[in-house]
């Protein structure tokens, strides 16, 4: 039975030949973080002079002068710096980012229209053309080589992006709900808590995964604010190693650069669901 | 006491007045909701983009207050600045590679998993990771070495290590961010799928071919994401900071050939403490943007099409 339907369904050469180009596209793709993972393992006399991926034997040495830190810094202190503040980034956008969204989306007012213009508009704004001045106001408030300069604007909603992403999917929610929630007396403010925002969650995920990640990989607001190497970030940690680049580093580099990326791989692998489709409904719609 | 002591009646009773109360009280709490934002609009948006405009015309080094020197940076950025030319075109040559290239493979991809029916998740998945991964500084660290004298791709094509050819070394950072398509890929994919399958097949009806369907169907009812695509990664092309500064060790080179303008914009305010001209670099990368925007926007118009005009 089965061998002549086989027989029967024509192998279809153009899908082999798609998943084979697929697949190759892939691996091309992927070398740079084979030989990232592979790096990360080698003696330091592989890295340079072979040619091969693999390494001759497991250098796990590498790992553990990672792990010692970098500048008399240990690494769990860059790894709680990195921490705190991707957290407070999320934490601000998540807060920020809803609230503005919610009277875009969903209230009247006054210049709504300009407003809101306004606010798509800074999505474009170059980060540079507030930067200084911004540099300037954390000066004079001495809160440079702190944290606050990387965190407080987040709880400004000054993310443009996530406010209309938040915007985008508040505006597919059905209204009845809210005028249902209004007929039995919720103001306002009890139906964003809670009828809009629960129903928001995903968008809110979205929100939170992006900034975590966009956050951690930042190195031009980190450099600039962030002096004192108690105070770097694993990022920050990393350039130290750009200016003195000695081969015998090399493996510990790459070791720490493993370290530094693993979060957002376990991010990507756990939430790719949210993720993809954060970015796709980004684009479509608007 | 007994006076401030309202019955409860009474309290409610405006609630229930007609019509106006409830507009102004959402009105209120439009305000209310809005205030982060708006106090970020103001205070870390508006005016420092008026003071940097401000600082534009002045000399300024954070320590002694801004001294008025009219459009001297600028005159100065124009005329006696090898530097800044220097990081304009290195910066205009990126862009002008990466961005056309990375959406080309981002579309070619899209059109490549649309149909299939096992493994698009995957494939959708797999091609996206390197866009969250390649913006960290790890990414760019391998792929200085990679790029390196003794690197893989010297290895692969004997060219010597293009990080350290000025001619080079800025392909590789483009590289870094074509690598990067997967963003831009999910975006068409999922413009790709929002086409209508009548359209497909009314156009095959009418003796269409598949190349007659991807230029009458697939590219106009696509145009309007391509567009958003085109204008995003344009806007952040001309931001590149993070891959020039790794592949060059900070410094922008060999010969200055990976001087971004936003390094060089850096290494003006930030480590010579040029603020004044770093903030006229600045003003001007901010109505470059515009204006390249505002071109983009303009020429959409001849062949962007958006399908709720188009029913007339």
């Amino acid at each position: 039975m089965t061998s002549t339907t086989v027989a029967h369904k024509p192998v279809r050469w153009g899908r082999v030949a798609l998943h084979v180009g697929c697949l190759l596209a892939l691996l091309v793709m992927l070398y740079p973080l084979a030989w990232l993972l592979a790096t990360s393992l080698k003696p330091a006399d592989e890295v340079i002079a072979s040619l091969d991926l693999l390494p001759s034997h497991l250098e796990w040495a590498n790992y553990k002068t990672a792990l010692d830190g970098v500048n008399d810094v240990s690494i769990w202190r860059l790894l709680g710096n990195s921490l705190l503040i991707a957290g407070g980034a999320v934490l601000g956008n998540v807060i920020s980012c809803s609230l503005a969204a919610y009277a875009f989306a969903r209230l009247r007012f006054r210049f709504r229209g300009p407003l809101f213009a306004f606010m798509i508009a800074t999505i474009m704004l170059p980060h540079h053309a507030v930067l200084i001045p911004q540099y300037i106001i954390f000066n004079q408030l001495g809160l440079v080589n702190t944290y606050w300069p990387l965190i407080l604007p987040k709880f400004l909603a000054t993310e443009a992006f996530f406010v209309f992403l938040v915007v985008q999917f508040m505006r597919g929610l059905p209204r009845e709900l809210e005028e249902a929630a209004r007929i039995d007396g919720c103001g306002p403010f009890r139906s964003f808590f809670q009828v809009v925002l629960p129903l928001t969650r995903p968008a809110l995920i979205t929100t939170a995964i992006f900034t975590f990640i966009w956050t951690w990989n930042d190195f031009f607001t980190q450099l600039i604010y962030l002096f004192d190497p108690d105070k770097f970030t694993l990022t920050l940690a990393l350039r130290s190693f750009v200016d003195a680049s000695s081969t015998s580093a090399f493996g510990p580099m790459f070791a720490l650069s493993v370290i530094a990326l693993l979060p957002i791989v376990l991010f990507f692998l756990a939430f790719q669901r949210f993720l993809v489709e954060g970015m796709a409904s980004s684009g479509v719609k608007g | 006491m007994t006076t401030t002591a309202i019955p409860p009646e009474a309290r409610r009773a405006p609630a229930a007045a007609p019509k106006r109360r409830p507009r102004r009280e959402r009105e209120g709490a439009a305000w209310v909701f809005l205030s982060p934002w708006v106090l970020g609009a103001i205070v870390l948006t508006l005016l420092p983009m008026a003071v940097s405009l401000y600082l534009s015309f002045t000399d300024y080094d954070l320590f002694n207050p801004p001294k008025w020197v009219g459009v001297r940076n600028y005159a100065q950025m124009f005329t006696e600045d090898p530097r800044y030319w220097r990081s304009v075109v290195t910066t205009l040559t990126y862009v002008v590679i990466a961005v056309p290239l990375q959406l080309a493979l981002a579309l070619v991809v899209a059109l490549a998993l649309k149909g299939m029916k096992r493994g698009k998740g995957f494939y959708r998945s797999a091609f996206y990771a390197p866009s969250l991964l390649g913006a960290s500084m790890s990414i760019a660290l391998v792929w200085r070495a990679v790029f390196n004298d003794g690197g893989t791709v010297d290895n692969l094509l004997g060219t010597g290590g293009w990080v350290n050819k000025p001619g080079w070394a800025l392909l590789a950072v483009a590289l870094l961010t074509v690598w990067q398509f997967g963003a831009p890929m999910v975006i068409f994919l999922a413009g790709l799928q929002q086409i209508p399958a009548e359209l497909y097949e009314a156009a095959a009806v009418d003796g269409a071919g598949k190349g007659r369907q991807f230029l009458s169907v697939t590219v106009p009812m696509l145009s309007p994401v391509l567009f958003f695509n085109l204008v995003l990664q344009t806007i952040q092309a001309f931001q590149v900071f993070t891959p020039a500064f790794a592949v060059s060790a900070g410094k922008g080179g060999p010969a200055d050939s990976t001087l971004v303008y936003t390094m060089y914009l850096y290494d003006r305010g930030f480590v010579a403490s040029h603020m004044g001209y770093a903030s006229a670099m600045a003003w001007v990368l901010l109505l470059v943007i515009g204006v390249v925007t505002a071109v983009l926007f303009r020429t959409s118009r001849s062949w962007v099409f958006y399908a709720s005009e188009g029913d007339r």
